[in-house]
């Protein structure tokens, strides 16, 4: 039983990235905007290399949030429209562990990519080295946690008028803890202070994440498709 | 007793029940109000501006009391499948926005003579700012879903997901101030609170919940009837009150 719940998963994950592949815009999409929206700040506080040091962390960290918010419609948008969402549901698997699946790929095709890339946008805000190792850590840590709680808003929001904007709404104010360690700990990272506590904390909250989040989910998704 | 889970028989309890609590809630208010603007004396460090205190503490005690009472009855609707439940949950929310609004705006004005400045990054300003966005959240979900089944539900999984991010946020905001500015925002340099301005406050924070719990059950009435307009019950009272 075991055995065909973990293929089941497997299964499902794999059918995502297929998908996404066979439709690259999806996924460069969100990738793009969070380079557009870094490049956009050296031309709106003017390019003093001390001020952008100063801003590099958070506006990083900030813009994979926000990039992270645009690609939750993928989640389940398709396969609500196509019913596939329906055969989930009615699968003898639990639901929690098939949303975890489905968080997984979306991670895999949002989230590393946005930690691939941010070193090089680190880079053009003048972050110094120092920060670097903390800024890709801290994004690995946190950018599965911006994944699972987001699951939740889009499953809250499936289907409904003005879904997109409502998710901002609805999970942005619960991404802020991630926000402050994540940015905090580059901060710390560059000045030369003790990062431990921010990774311990940033580990927590996606262990903490990873426990209730897809179950929340899959009981939002329960609730979508009533 | 269980009768009164029933929204036929809570809607006439509550109907009896209220002009007693706004009774009850204008008793409190005025006691609470002459206690602490005539009685209680100015504060040797903040002068007369320390009486906003009187409003502005227990606004933000209630904006936190009112979201963990409606995230509890949100699961309860959500578990049991209560209708009064889940009216009590979308009852509370505007509720709890109002007073973090208005925790919000006091303690603005309150900051402006005391710290200089109408906002400072404080970790419990902050907190309480997203609290408000938890709200407004909430309503916003609900309102843009029709069905107030379907409405009540998937509002009651946000709340308790924002519920489990409540200490997480509240501690995340004052761990990252106080890392990044040294405690400069000191509240009032915290002497054990003399009686007399401790039993105004007291005061003031039932003539609140008195408040509340008037308003709640109107709102629930109204949304009762809302909800139940089909029934025969609730034709019947329109009725009898049209003729």
């Amino acid at each position: 039983m075991s055995a065909s719940l973990f293929s089941a998963a497997l299964c499902v994950a794999r059918r995502d990235l297929t998908a996404a592949l066979r439709r690259a815009q999806d996924v460069l999409t969100p990738v793009i905007f969070f380079a557009i929206v870094v490049s956009l700040f050296p031309l709106g506080v003017g390019p003093e290399p001390g001020v952008l040091a100063t801003l590099a962390p958070g506006v990083v960290w900030v813009a994979a949030l926000l990039a992270t918010m645009l690609s939750l419609n993928r989640l389940f948008a398709n396969d609500y429209a196509d019913g596939t969402l329906e055969q989930l549901l009615l699968a003898p698997h639990p639901l929690g562990v098939l949303v975890l699946a489905k968080v997984a790929a979306h991670w895999l095709l949002t989230g590393l990519p946005l930690v691939l890339l941010s070193p090089l946008l680190a880079l053009q805000m003048q972050l110094p080295a120092a920060g670097m190792p903390a800024l890709v850590l801290s994004l690995l840590l946190g950018t599965p946690v911006l994944s699972l709680l987001g699951a939740t808003g889009a499953a809250l929001t499936l289907g409904l008028r003005g879904g997109g904007v409502l998710v901002s709404l609805l999970v942005l104010p619960l991404y802020t803890p991630v926000l402050i360690f994540g940015a905090g700990s580059v901060a710390a990272a560059v000045t030369g202070l003790d990062t431990e506590a921010h990774f311990s904390l940033l580990g927590a909250f996606l262990v903490l994440a990873l426990s209730f989040a897809p179950w929340a989910t899959a009981a939002a998704l329960r609730v979508s498709l009533d | 007793m269980y009768k009164y889970a029933s929204p036929k028989h809570f809607y006439p309890l509550a109907g009896r029940l209220v002009p007693w609590l706004a009774v009850l809630t204008v008793v409190l208010l005025a006691a609470g109000l002459y206690l602490a603007l005539f009685v209680a004396p100015p504060d040797y460090q903040q002068g007369e501006s320390v009486r906003i205190m009187f409003i502005h503490v227990p606004a933000a005690w209630m904006s936190m009391f009112i979201y963990v009472l409606m995230a509890g009855a949100g699961a309860v609707g959500l578990v049991w499948n209560t209708k009064l439940a889940e009216v009590a949950a979308r009852a509370c929310a505007p509720i709890g926005a109002s007073f973090t609004l208005l925790a919000l705006a006091t303690g603005s004005l309150w900051g402006k003579p005391m710290w200089g400045t109408w906002w400072a990054w404080d970790a419990r300003i902050t907190s309480e700012l997203i609290l408000l966005f938890l709200y407004v959240g909430f309503m916003a979900l609900q309102a843009a879903i029709d069905d107030p089944k379907r409405a009540a539900r998937a509002a009651a999984i946000l709340a308790l997901v924002g519920v489990v991010n409540i200490p997480i946020i509240h501690f995340s905001v004052e761990w990252w101030n106080t890392l990044h500015q040294p405690a400069s925002v000191g509240r009032i340099g915290r002497p054990a609170i003399h009686l007399s301005l401790l039993l105004p406050l007291l005061v003031m924070a039932l003539a609140f919940k008195a408040y509340f719990v008037t308003v709640l059950l109107m709102r629930m009435r109204n949304d009762i009837l809302e909800r139940e307009r089909h029934t025969s019950w609730v034709a019947e009272i329109l009725g009898t009150k049209a003729a």
